[in-house]
């Protein structure tokens, strides 16, 4: 039996070991880079399980958490610790069990890639930071963590950086990023103070928090208003770390980056971690009806926005893109609608479809060198596995029994349904809208005819090789498997709310989908050419959702507006004050005194000597007086 | 009896015979002179408290003081003729152009 408390220690540090070592010793061998990041990750996914299967036994021992010194000053300490409980053991299977299947594709996709090394190191330091995000067991580490994924995340966009679109669209994440935890890290603070209002030392542990916010709350020594605030704050972080409207702008660009970077960080995990947060500080919200309403509607508005955008898109990874924020929406909107076992449900299901969706995404990129759904056609015959995989990621997405999309969504349309039927209506919306753009992508780039004009190399297209397709087909079995595993009971631990379930509900819901599903058939099964029949139906408003809302000018302008508002006020300032008053006027001040101080130096040797005299006169005199 | 009193006048005369020539005289030369009279001022007091403690270390001092002085006439005479050489004259009140 393996020392249980040293499992963690495995899980965290295996993959920065790997990370480590390519970056320092093997970034000339791409072989050895490879087999160790995998190894890594594989390694982290054993000690997940082990773990997992350790405290599937004995469940009576969650939550167990482990603290080590780290951060230790008078006032202040920060422990370096885990916590390990049903959510995070979920969280960890999710994170190495779907980062080992896009470890082993990424072998097969990013061959012969130069960079390649680097790659996997890039890899190897996001499986780090994420599952560091998971384990973390207080605020403080846990931002550390997510200021990790932010930088790996800007890493792997930019991953080719000779091509300008990807360094921008690095940065772009990057920067947007820091306007979310901009507010975070005050909101973490805010917590951090607040949590001394009792008088008990200040603590940035959630077990700690847990209780005591509450406690605080019921007491009176803590208004709802400051909580409000501190609630707000902290989902800010929410906000930019799962694209949420209005900060989820930067997910389509990430699509730069390699798709099985897409596939793991900017759909199944880091995008997720937002609302593994949620449901980690579920304590601080639990009690703020506004705050839930508030983080619901930011959900629905930004599952109905991104499921409108991705109608239009022809790049089958942006078309992926929008719908990962739309899936993040829903997400969002179950936490905020009450329940985080249900968002983290759905964000287990979502891992592996949209996973799957996108290395299925990728397989075809590899193969049709294209990522425009247009040049794509007639791949069921050409690429089977990857088209039926494909297939069955696109069902489970849309929501269709008994493929997992279908329980989790029905979960949050069912709590939709008792909590707000404004909401209910747009997420059964959103649905449809769903199923209608999955459909328009699958005829356009699957079922439907080989639209490439000037492709000649028919025969070269087929399915990845078996690295790649292993991937495809595992997660394919766990996106329909995955409803079925009980997981929403695995986070209640038993007890607690019964899973949400209404048959009316899963009626409608399906029958929206399948509605969607029609609809996209209907439009899309008979294209022959390359032209979109909306386009012809919605002229203008087409345009809108091509130009995303125009939401990028609109941030560009306001950040245009303050940054120019800014410099002109620093220009004033600069210009009057330091120059006019600091620079000039110090000179003035010098050439002021100087003319008059200059009357002193007569030149005349006498004058020197007798001043000097008198000064010698004084001197002794002083001395004199004051009795040597 | 000659006292320490006495030399301590003596030398507080040269002193300010030495100062009121430094003062009053525009000849470099008579200044240098007078400068003179103020060290060997300085020397007579060194000497008559050297023998009044009956410490030879204020002798020792005085020795140190001519040669100083001896230096620093040959600098002095020298800028005065080079002075001289340029200007004609060894008046300091021509000596001006160090004032604003």
């Amino acid at each position: 039996m393996v020392n249980i408390t040293l499992l963690p220690w495995v899980i965290l540090f295996s993959p920065l070991l790997a990370a480590f070592f390519i970056a320092l010793f093997f970034l000339r061998s791409p072989k050895i880079a490879g087999i160790l990041s995998t190894a890594s990750v594989l390694i982290s996914f054993a000690a997940s399980a082990a773990l997992f299967g350790f405290y599937l036994k004995n469940p009576s021992l969650l939550p167990v958490e482990t603290a080590y010194a780290w951060i230790s000053i008078p006032g202040l300490s920060i422990p370096f610790g885990f916590l390990i409980d049903r959510l995070s053991l979920l969280m960890l299977l999710i994170v190495t069990g779907v980062g080992s299947c896009i470890f082993l594709y990424s072998i097969g996709y990013m061959r012969g890639d130069q960079s390649f090394p680097r790659y996997f190191a890039s890899l190897s330091l996001f499986a780090f930071s994420m599952l560091g995000i998971v384990l973390a067991h207080n605020f403080l580490m846990l931002f550390v963590f997510w200021e990790l994924v932010a930088v790996s995340s800007y890493l792997l966009i930019g991953f080719w950086f000779e091509k300008p679109s990807a360094a921008d669209a690095g940065n772009k994440a990057f920067i947007i990023n820091r306007v979310g935890d901009f507010g975070f890290v005050i909101g973490i603070f805010m917590v951090w103070m607040l949590s001394g209002l009792g008088g008990a030392e200040r603590t940035f542990l959630f077990s700690e928090l847990a209780t005591r916010i509450p406690d605080l709350a019921h007491q009176n020594l803590v208004t709802p208003a400051i909580l409000t605030v501190a609630a707000f704050l902290v989902f800010c972080g929410v906000v930019g770390k799962s694209a949420q409207f209005p900060l989820y702008i930067w997910l389509p660009d990430a699509m730069e980056g390699p798709t099985p970077v897409s596939a793991l960080i900017h759909a199944a995990t880091m995008v997720a971690a937002g609302v593994y947060l949620l449901a980690r500080t579920f304590f601080l919200i639990h009690d703020l009806p506004n705050v839930l309403e508030t983080i619901a509607v930011i959900g629905v508005i930004t599952a109905g926005m991104a499921a409108l955008l991705a109608v239009v898109q022809n790049d089958i990874k942006k078309i992926l893109a929008y719908s990962t924020i739309s899936q993040l929406g829903y997400m969002v909107m179950a936490v905020g609608l009450g329940s985080s076992t249900i968002g983290m449900y759905h964000l287990t299901t979502h891992a592996f479809f949209k996973a799957l969706l996108f290395l299925g995404a990728g397989a075809m990129i590899h193969s049709l060198h294209t990522q425009n759904i247009w040049e794509m056609g007639s791949l069921l015959k050409r690429m089977p596995v990857t088209a039926a995989t494909f297939l069955i990621g696109t069902l489970a997405l849309c929501g269709i029994y008994p493929f997992s999309g279908f329980f989790s969504k029905d979960e949050i349309l069912a709590l939709a349904y008792e909590e707000n039927r404004v909401i209910y209506f747009a997420a059964l919306l959103t649905a449809g809208l769903t199923a209608f753009y999955m459909t328009r992508a699958v005829w356009i780039a699957i079922l439907g005819p080989d639209r490439k004009t000037h492709g000649h190399d028919h025969h070269a297209v087929h399915d990845a090789e078996p690295i790649m397709k292993w991937p495809l087909i595992v997660l394919a079995f766990f996106s329909v498997t995955a409803g079925f595993m009980g997981i929403p009971a695995f986070i209640m631990g038993g007890h607690g709310e019964h899973p949400h379930f209404n048959m009316a509900v899963a009626i409608t819901s399906t029958g929206v989908a399948l509605a969607g599903i029609a609809l996209g058939t209907l439009l899309y099964a008979r294209v022959k050419n390359r032209q979109d029949p909306l386009e012809r139906f919605f002229g203008k408003a087409y345009d809108v959702l091509v130009k995303k809302y125009y939401l990028d000018e609109a941030f560009l302008a306001l950040a245009n507006f303050f940054q120019k508002l800014i410099a002109q006020i620093l220009f004033i300032f600069d210009s009057k004050v330091i120059i006019d008053r600091g620079a000039n006027g110090a000179a003035q001040l010098t050439a002021g005194l100087g003319s008059f101080i200059r009357y002193a130096q007569t030149g005349k040797l006498q004058t020197t000597a007798l001043v000097f005299s008198f000064g010698l006169v004084a001197l002794v005199a002083f001395m004199f007086l004051r009795g040597f | 009896m000659i006292s320490l009193h006495h030399y301590l006048t003596v030398s507080a005369l040269l002193f300010a015979l030495g100062l009121a020539g430094l003062l009053v005289r525009r000849n470099m030369l008579m200044i240098l002179l007078s400068i003179e009279l103020i060290l060997n001022a300085a020397n007579l007091s060194f000497v008559a408290f050297s023998s009044y403690w009956g410490d030879l270390s204020g002798q020792a001092v005085v020795f140190f003081t001519m040669l100083v002085a001896a230096a620093e006439v040959t600098v002095g005479l020298s800028i005065a003729v080079l002075l001289y050489r340029k200007k004609d004259t060894t008046d300091t009140r021509e000596l001006e152009t160090l004032k604003w």
